[in-house]
C-alpha cells in the first residue's frame, strides 16, 4: 500500500525508459516519452509490483498547432499514485501511434473517441471505428478544422 | 406505454440472428442502439452505437468562457447536474489559487448529496419499472419531488440548476432551505423501509437480480467501471474517500462496498447509498457556517498557462475534468473523462451468456444516462 | 337451507309462458334465442367497459394517485372515449401476411369468451346452458383461444409476433394443467362436473371452507395459475415484452386490437367467475351454522349480487397482483408450472381422494 512519490517514479520510470523526460512544477507526477516506446512502458508499470498502474482513468488527445500531444492519466488502486504519461506526435497527417487495448480493455473506447475527433490512428486497434460522428465528417476537434454550416465565427 | 420500436433483422452467414434494441426505447435510458446477437433466447454478444446526442460540448468549450461552460456542464449528466458544475468550479478555483469561504464547501456538499438521492431515486423508479413492477415508478418520483421542490425554492430550476460559478454559489440559499431539508430527511427515513418491502424483498425481484450480469473485480478495473456499479463488485473507487473535496472530510460515512458483482450487489450498494446520504445531510445541515456566500473572483477569469486535473464522485461514478489552459480566457482544451462512457462498454462482457429479459434488468442496474456518454 | 332466496326462474318462467301465449314453440325458442344473445352480448359489452375502467382506477389508487377523472363523472365514460378512438382508427392491412388468418383470429379469441361466458350461473335459475360436464366445457373452450393467439402470431408476418406468441402458447398450455387439476380438486368433493350441481352442493358452506386445507391449496393454485392463463400480472411477458419485442397483437389496430384487448379482460372476469363459484360458493349466500336470523338477511341479497360481489373481489385480488410484482422471466415461468405447481397439485389430488373415501370433510 505504499505510495511512491514523485522522485520515486521517476527513478523506477527512468530504469523502465531511459527516454523519459520529466516536466517540472506540474500538479501531477507527469512522464513525456517517444510514441514507440509506449506499450513497451504501460505494460511495465501495469506489471511491476511496485507501480502497478492498473486503472486508466482517462486517455485524450490535444491538438498543439504544430504537434499532437496523447495524454494518458494512470491511477493504481491499491497504491493511490496517480501518474501522467504523454506522447508527442509531430506528423499531423499520418498521426499514429501503438494502440493499448490489449493491456487497458477500456483504451479501446477512449482510442475510438480520439480517433474520431482528431484523427489519430491507433496501430494494431480491435476495432477502430468511428464512435459519434459519421463517416466523411472530418476531426472536428483539431484547431484547423472548419465548418461552414455548423460553426460561427466570431 | 406506448412502444416505438424500430426493428429490423439481418439474418448472417453463420446465422447470426440479430437483433436491434433501437435509439427509441421504452425504457428510460436515453438514446441508445444496442444490437444483440442471439442464439435462441440467449445473448451472444451485444455491440453498442453511440452517438445520437453527441453536441460536441468539447470543442464548444473551447470557445466559451469558464462561467459560461458551467451550464454546459450541467447536461451532460443531468441527473448529477451539481457534482459536473462543481468540479469545474473546483478546477477553476484550484488554479487560480482561490480559497472559497466554508459555507460555500458546506452548502456545495449538501447540494451534492441531494442531487445524488434524487437521482438514485429516479433509477430506483426506472429500474422496477423495467423490470414490470409499475408501482415503484410513482413511489419514488413522489419522494423526489419533494427534493426539486427544495432545489426549485432556492435555485428557481428543478433539475439544471447551475447554481455554482467559479468562487463560490451564484446566490446565497433561501431561508427555508435548512427546514426543508430537515423535514425531508424525517420523511425519506420513514419511506425507504417502504421500497424495500417493495421490491428488494420480492421473491421474484430477487430471481430476476440475482447471479444475472457477474462482473469481477478485474473486469470492473479493467473496464473503468466506476460509481455504484464498480463498487457492486469490490472496487473501492469512491473519490470522496480517495481525494476529499468540499466538506466530506468533515463528515463520517461509510463506502459501501459489495463483493458478488450481480444485478442485486449493485441495487443494494444503490438502496445503502441513499442511507448514507441520509446519515451526510443529517450531519451537515445544522452545521453550516455563516459567511459570504462567494469568494471575490475577477469578471473574466483566466486560468494560468498550465495543465489541471480535478475528479469528482457523480452519482453515476467518477467524473474527472483535465484542463489545458494557455492563459486566455477559454480553456485551450478541455476533456471531460465521464463515469458512463466506461459503464456502458462493459455491457457486452457482462451481459453474454444471459438471456434478452436479463439484458434490461443488466443494463438498469448499470444506471447510464447517455447524454453523460456522448457529450 | 338456501331456499328462501329469490329464484330467478319465476321470472324466466313467466316469460317463457307469455311468449308461448304469442306464437307457436318454434318461434318461442327463436325469440328466447335472440333476447339471451342480445343480454349477453349487452353485458359483455357493459362489463368489458366497466373492468378497464375499474383496472385503471386500481391502479391509480396503488399508485397513489387519483386515475381518469375527467371524461363525466368520475372518468366513467373513458371507456367509451376509448373505445370510439379504437373505433375510429385505421385498419392497418400486412402485406404477404394470411389476410384470412389475420381476420380470423382476434374472432377466434372473442368466440371463445363468449362460449365460456354462456356457461356461468350467475344467480338461482339464472344460467344459460346447464351442461352436466359444465366444469369441464368451461375449460375446453377457453384453452380454445390459445388457437387465436399463435394465429395472430403466424399470420402477422414478423419473427417477433412469432416469437411472442409462441411463448404465450408455451405458457397457456402449460398451466392449463394447473388449472385442470385445481378444478378437478372440487370436482371430487362435490361429486359432480355439473357448474349447478357444485353451486348446489355449497347450500351448507362454501368448499373454501368445508374442504379447508386442500380447498385452499387448490385456491392458491388456481389464482397462480389462471393468472397465467389470461397472460396478466406476473406473467404478463408476452405482452410486455415490448421492451424488446412486441407481443402477438403488434399489427394489429382499430377494432381488432379492440378485440384482444376487450378478450383479455373478459378472461379475466371468466376465470374470476369459475374461482368464485367453484370455491367460494357462486350465488350462495354465506350461511354460518344455525344463526337463523343472520342467513335469513343474507337471503334478502339477491344471488346475482353475491355472485357479482364474489367474483369482483377475486378480479379484485388479481388486479393487484399485477401492479405489485415485477415480471418472471420465460424460463422461471415455466419452471415455477412444471416443477413446483404440478407436483403440489397432483399430490394435493391425491390428499382429497382420501379425504373424501375417510369422510373427513364438512
Amino acid at each position: 500500500m505504499t505510495m511512491l512519490s514523485r522522485d520515486e517514479l521517476k527513478d523506477i520510470i527512468t530504469g523502465f525508459v531511459p527516454e523519459a523526460e520529466f516536466p517540472e512544477g506540474t500538479q501531477l507526477p507527469e512522464v513525456v516519452i517517444p510514441a514507440a516506446k509506449l506499450t513497451e512502458l504501460m505494460e511495465k508499470l501495469k506489471s511491476d509490483s511496485k507501480t502497478s498502474f492498473n486503472y486508466l482513468i482517462s486517455h485524450t488527445a490535444v491538438d498543439f498547432s504544430t504537434h499532437f500531444t496523447l495524454v494518458y492519466h494512470l491511477e493504481s488502486v491499491e497504491k493511490r499514485h496517480l501518474l501522467v504519461v504523454k506522447v508527442k506526435l509531430e506528423d499531423r497527417e499520418n498521426a499514429s501511434v501503438d494502440s493499448l487495448a490489449a493491456i487497458f480493455p477500456t483504451c479501446n473506447y477512449f482510442e475510438r473517441e480520439v480517433f474520431d475527433l482528431f484523427g489519430i490512428r491507433y496501430n494494431n486497434h480491435p476495432n477502430l471505428k468511428r464512435l459519434f460522428l459519421e463517416d466523411d465528417y472530418g476531426y472536428p476537434l483539431r484547431k484547423d478544422f472548419r465548418d461552414e454550416v455548423n460553426m460561427i465565427e466570431r | 406505454m406506448t412502444e416505438e420500436i424500430i426493428k429490423d433483422v439481418i439474418v448472417g452467414e453463420n446465422e447470426d440472428y440479430i437483433i436491434n434494441m433501437g435509439p427509441q426505447h421504452p425504457s428510460t435510458h436515453g438514446v441508445l442502439r444496442l444490437e444483440v446477437c442471439l442464439k435462441g433466447e440467449t445473448v451472444k454478444y451485444l455491440i453498442p452505437h453511440i452517438g445520437y446526442i453527441h453536441r460536441g460540448i468539447e470543442k464548444m468549450c473551447e470557445a466559451n468562457t469558464y462561467q459560461q461552460i458551467i451550464h454546459l456542464t450541467d447536461r451532460m449528466d443531468y441527473l448529477s447536474a451539481h457534482m459536473n458544475n462543481e468540479a469545474v468550479c473546483m478546477i477553476v478555483e484550484e488554479a487560480m489559487q482561490v480559497e472559497v469561504p466554508e459555507r460555500v464547501k458546506y452548502i456545495r456538499t449538501i447540494l451534492d448529496e441531494l442531487n445524488r438521492l434524487a437521482s438514485h431515486q429516479l433509477w430506483w423508479c426506472a429500474f422496477g419499472m423495467d423490470l414490470g413492477a409499475l408501482t415503484t415508478f410513482f413511489y419514488g418520483l413522489r419522494d423526489r419531488e419533494m427534493i426539486l421542490d427544495i432545489f426549485e425554492e432556492s435555485f428557481g430550476s428543478r433539475l439544471l440548476h447551475s447554481y455554482n460559478t467559479p468562487g463560490g454559489l451564484m446566490w446565497d440559499v433561501h431561508p427555508n432551505f435548512q427546514n426543508r431539508i430537515k423535514e425531508f430527511i424525517k420523511y425519506f427515513r420513514k419511506k425507504l423501509p417502504e421500497y424495500n418491502q417493495l421490491l428488494t424483498g420480492n421473491v421474484i425481484f430477487q430471481e430476476r437480480a440475482k447471479g444475472i450480469g457477474l462482473m469481477s473485480k478485474e473486469t470492473a478495473i479493467a473496464y473503468g467501471v466506476t460509481g455504484p456499479s464498480g463498487r457492486g463488485s469490490g472496487f473501492a473507487c469512491d473519490v470522496r474517500k480517495i481525494a476529499p473535496y468540499g466538506a466530506y472530510d468533515k463528515v463520517q460515512f461509510n463506502e459501501i462496498l459489495r463483493t458478488e458483482g450481480d444485478v442485486f450487489a449493485r441495487y443494494e450498494v444503490r438502496m445503502d447509498e441513499m442511507v448514507e446520504s441520509l446519515s451526510i445531510l443529517e450531519q451537515l445541515v445544522d452545521n453550516i457556517p455563516a459567511g459570504d456566500f462567494t469568494a471575490k473572483m475577477k469578471p473574466i477569469i483566466k486560468l494560468p498557462a498550465g495543465e489541471y486535473f480535478k475528479r469528482v464522485e457523480t452519482a453515476r461514478g467518477e467524473l474527472a475534468v483535465y484542463v489545458v489552459s494557455d492563459g486566455n480566457k477559454n480553456p485551450y482544451r478541455m476533456k471531460f473523462r465521464t463515469p458512463n462512457f466506461s459503464n456502458l462498454f462493459v455491457m457486452n462482457e457482462i451481459a453474454s451468456g444471459y438471456k434478452i429479459a436479463d439484458l434490461i434488468a443488466i443494463s438498469g442496474s448499470l444506471d447510464l444516462v447517455i447524454p453523460d456518454i456522448d457529450r | 337451507m338456501s331456499s328462501n332466496i329469490y329464484d330467478f326462474s319465476t321470472l324466466t318462467g313467466a316469460i317463457h309462458t307469455w311468449l308461448s301465449g304469442l306464437m307457436s314453440p318454434g318461434w318461442v325458442t327463436f325469440t328466447e334465442f335472440v333476447l339471451i344473445g342480445l343480454v349477453f352480448l349487452l353485458m359483455y359489452a357493459l362489463l368489458g367497459l366497466f373492468l378497464v375502467y375499474l383496472e385503471r382506477k386500481v391502479c391509480a389508487i396503488i399508485q397513489n394517485r387519483v386515475g381518469p377523472n375527467r371524461v363525466g363523472k368520475w372518468g366513467l365514460l373513458q371507456t367509451i372515449a376509448d373505445l370510439i378512438k379504437l373505433l375510429l382508427k385505421e385498419l392497418i392491412p400486412i402485406r404477404k401476411s394470411d389476410p384470412l388468418l389475420f381476420n380470423l383470429a382476434p374472432f377466434i379469441v372473442i368466440i371463445c369468451s363468449f362460449l365460456a361466458m354462456a356457461a356461468l350461473p350467475y344467480g338461482k335459475g339464472l344460467q344459460a346452458i346447464d351442461f352436466n360436464i359444465g366444469v369441464f366445457y368451461v375449460m375446453a373452450v377457453s384453452s380454445l383461444s390459445v388457437v387465436g393467439i399463435l394465429l395472430a402470431g403466424w399470420a402477422s408476418n414478423s419473427k417477433y409476433s412469432l416469437i411472442g406468441a409462441m411463448r404465450s402458447g408455451a405458457q397457456i398450455v402449460s398451466y392449463e394443467l394447473s388449472v385442470g387439476l385445481s378444478l378437478l380438486a372440487i370436482i371430487v368433493f362435490s361429486g359432480t362436473m355439473q357448474l349447478s350441481g357444485i353451486v348446489e352442493s355449497q347450500a351448507n358452506g362454501w368448499w373454501i371452507f368445508k374442504g379447508h386445507i386442500p380447498a385452499f391449496i387448490s385456491f392458491v393454485v388456481f389464482l397462480i395459475a389462471s393468472t397465467a392463463e389470461i397472460n396478466r400480472g406476473p406473467f404478463d411477458l408476452a405482452e410486455a415484452e415490448s421492451e424488446l419485442t412486441a407481443g402477438f397483437h403488434t399489427e394489429y389496430s382499430g377494432i381488432k386490437f379492440a378485440f384482444f384487448f376487450l378478450a383479455e379482460y373478459m378472461n379475466m372476469f371468466i376465470v374470476s367467475a369459475i374461482a368464485a363459484t367453484v370455491f367460494l360458493g357462486g350465488w350462495m349466500p354465506l350461511h354460518i351454522g344455525n344463526w337463523e336470523g343472520f342467513n335469513q338477511i343474507m337471503d334478502y341479497i339477491p344471488s346475482v349480487v353475491w355472485f357479482f360481489g364474489k367474483t369482483f373481489f377475486i378480479i379484485l385480488i388479481i388486479m393487484w397482483f399485477k401492479w405489485t410484482f415485477p415480471r418472471l422471466r420465460i424460463d422461471q415461468l415455466l419452471n415455477l408450472e412444471w416443477k413446483y405447481l404440478l407436483p403440489v397439485s397432483l399430490f394435493n389430488i391425491v390428499l382429497i381422494a382420501f379425504l373424501v373415501l375417510m369422510g373427513w370433510h364438512f
